[in-house]
């Protein structure tokens, strides 16, 4: 360990060889820098290159042409474009999808940060935790087929308690108006714990003496809330809203589960169209068109919100 | 206040955990019991057979050890190489290092259904189809959020410390291996869980590469029961549990570093 104490100096000392020799010897380092970032970055450069950089210009290729898999393939253009934009299975799947974004994002940011809030300065905080946070490790494959039991329109005990206190309540997952709430529900449920330990993080991070300095001026704790409290968490927001709206752009297990896009096709989602088109119907190319819209549609909301942050959102410093 | 908060909080908690408690109690009906109405919480009387027909109907022990096999194997080597990338990104120094990084950090924007097709075709290729290797290789040899994550972490290792073990003529593996890999336990841990539980969980990737019942996966394996046993609720949900419950006894276990773990992606924005 007296390796340790030893400090390296600032500057390298001056070369005391003829530069000519410091030059080989500088180039033949270069040259080993160069052998150990190969070695180094080996493995990860071969997966970049083989599995997401090649794939992905592959997928471009893929969605300008007419391919089963197995004949050869045909350039089709931007017809696979043209045709699944108009498509009424491609349109109901981003109907779907939309409307399940919409209800989840607000929904679980809400609902995680009103725990979050509550558990923020109570006693017992690690123990709510473990509650919230267990459907987080579970499988979403095996919760969905038991939300399939609780969101049983005849014999699922949840209308039998909304029959209980004198309400109609419609048959969940076969009534094609609320199979998508009932997945965003199942959704918000398995999501609510991990966005709450974020925002409680976020919120651990406020400063006391912002909220003190705000109850010393006579602010109640509605006006500590809009005027401390959320500008201060808003770079989490931001974030969790931008995890949250990827997520959602990208449902299938739970829907896929619980009832196989039903019924009919309402509730029929994006990511399942794209499995759907290449992996029942083998029409790849029509399923990769779907999938570079999906990427477009991510990268666009991304963007849209890294913009809104110049003006809603809060950054010390 | 005070009050109200535990009162909310305690409320939630409820609602969170009843899905489980109904999961485990309902495992124990028998089909009758499926049809009362109202619903009953408490089974009566109590049927052990719904777990011997979910654990012999479909090979359950076989799809744990293929999760196990499955997810071990990614943990390991998603851990070795990315830790290794992330090393040279923080401390070799080559031409095209930043533009490379760029690179890594913007595959983070492409969503794996998009290359999933193309990875498709290639197992189909090599002829991994229906075998573990196709979920193994692509998930250990890339993963751009691990390498991002553990950059962080080598570069807030002090440079003295590689510094003077350069002094005493060791080369840069034996630094990596002896004085970086030590050092970032703390992340690799962190890492380890949150990149098992994804793939423990994950089901897009089994459903289109595995054929064979006997390569299933747990979540496969539920999704199947699920397709067999539509209307047969009990057995359905105890194939939910036998799924579910180690896993809750796991998380139970080892809360801190399991929460700690899979928020990691929340911790560093």
């Amino acid at each position: 360990m007296t390796a340790l104490e030893q400090r390296a100096p600032a500057t390298p000392p001056a070369p005391a060889r003829p530069p000519s020799d410091h030059d080989r010897d500088r180039r033949a380092r270069r040259w080993s820098e160069r052998g150990w970032a190969l070695f180094f970055l080996g493995p990860q450069l071969v997966g970049l290159v083989v599995f997401v950089v090649g794939p992905l210009l592959f997928a471009m290729g893929l969605s300008l042409t007419k391919w089963d898999g197995l004949s050869e393939p045909t350039f089709v253009g931007l017809d696979n474009f043209a045709r699944q934009l108009t498509d009424e299975t491609f349109l109901v799947s981003l109907r779907n999808t939309l409307f399940f974004t919409v209800l989840l994002v607000p929904g679980e940011l809400t609902c995680a940060l009103l725990v979050a809030l509550a558990l923020h300065t109570v006693r017992g905080r690690v123990l709510y935790r473990l509650f919230y946070f267990a459907p987080v490790v579970t499988s979403s494959v095996a919760v969905s087929v038991v939300w399939l039991w609780l969101l049983n329109g005849e014999f699922g005990p949840i209308n039998a308690y909304l029959r209980n206190i004198g309400l109609d309540p419609p048959n969940w997952l076969v009534d094609t108006r609320t199979v998508i709430p009932a997945i965003a529900l199942v959704s918000i449920w398995r999501g609510l714990g991990f966005t709450m330990v974020i925002f409680l993080a976020g919120l651990q991070a406020v400063p006391k003496e912002y909220v003190e300095a705000a109850t010393v001026d006579g602010a109640g704790p509605v006006r500590r809330f809009w005027h401390v409290t959320l500008p201060m968490l808003s770079p989490t927001i931001l974030f969790l809203a931008i995890m949250s709206f990827i997520g959602s752009f990208q449902v299938f297990d739970i829907a896929f589960t619980m009832t196989r896009g039903g019924p009919g096709d309402a509730s029929y989602t994006l990511v399942y169209d794209i499995y759907d088109l290449a992996f029942t119907q083998f029409r790849f190319g029509d399923s990769a068109a779907v999938a570079v819209v999906l990427f477009a549609i991510l990268l666009a909301i991304t963007l849209v919100q890294l913009r809104m942050q110049r003006r809603f959102v809060h950054y010390e410093e | 206040m005070r009050v109200l908060k535990h009162l909310f909080l305690v409320a939630g908690a409820v609602l969170m955990t009843a899905p489980f408690v109904w999961m485990v109690l309902s495992a124990f009906k028998d089909l009758p019991q499926v049809f009362v109405i109202p619903p009953k919480w408490l089974p009566d009387p109590v049927v052990w057979d719904n777990f011997t027909t979910a654990w012999t109907a479909l090979p359950f022990g076989r799809a744990y050890l293929n999760s196990f096999v499955i997810s071990g194997s990614v943990v390991v080597c998603t851990l070795l190489t990315s830790a290794m990338a992330a090393y040279a990104f923080a401390r070799v120094r080559f031409r095209l290092r930043e533009p490379l990084f760029v690179v890594f950090l913007a595959t983070m924007m492409v969503p794996y259904q998009l290359t999933i097709i193309p990875v498709y075709l290639l197992m189909r290729e090599l002829g991994w189809l229906d075998s573990h290797l196709s979920i193994i290789v692509p998930n250990a040899l890339f993963n751009a959020f691990a390498v991002f994550l553990l950059r962080q972490f080598v570069r807030g290792i002090p440079r003295e410390i590689e510094e003077a073990a350069t002094i005493d003529g060791a080369n840069r593996l034996r630094i990596f291996w002896h004085i970086v890999l030590p050092l970032l336990r703390a992340p690799l841990a962190a890492l380890a869980i949150f990149t098992f539980m994804a793939q423990w969980n994950n089901f897009l990737q089994p459903l289109i590469f595995l054929s064979s019942q006997d390569k299933f996966t747990v979540p496969l394996l539920v999704n199947q029961f699920r397709g067999t046993y539509t209307t047969n609720f009990p057995v359905m949900i105890a194939a939910a549990a036998v799924a579910t419950i180690p896993v809750l006894i796991v998380f139970v276990v080892g809360q801190r570093s399991i929460i700690k773990g899979m928020t990691l992606t929340g911790s560093n924005r």
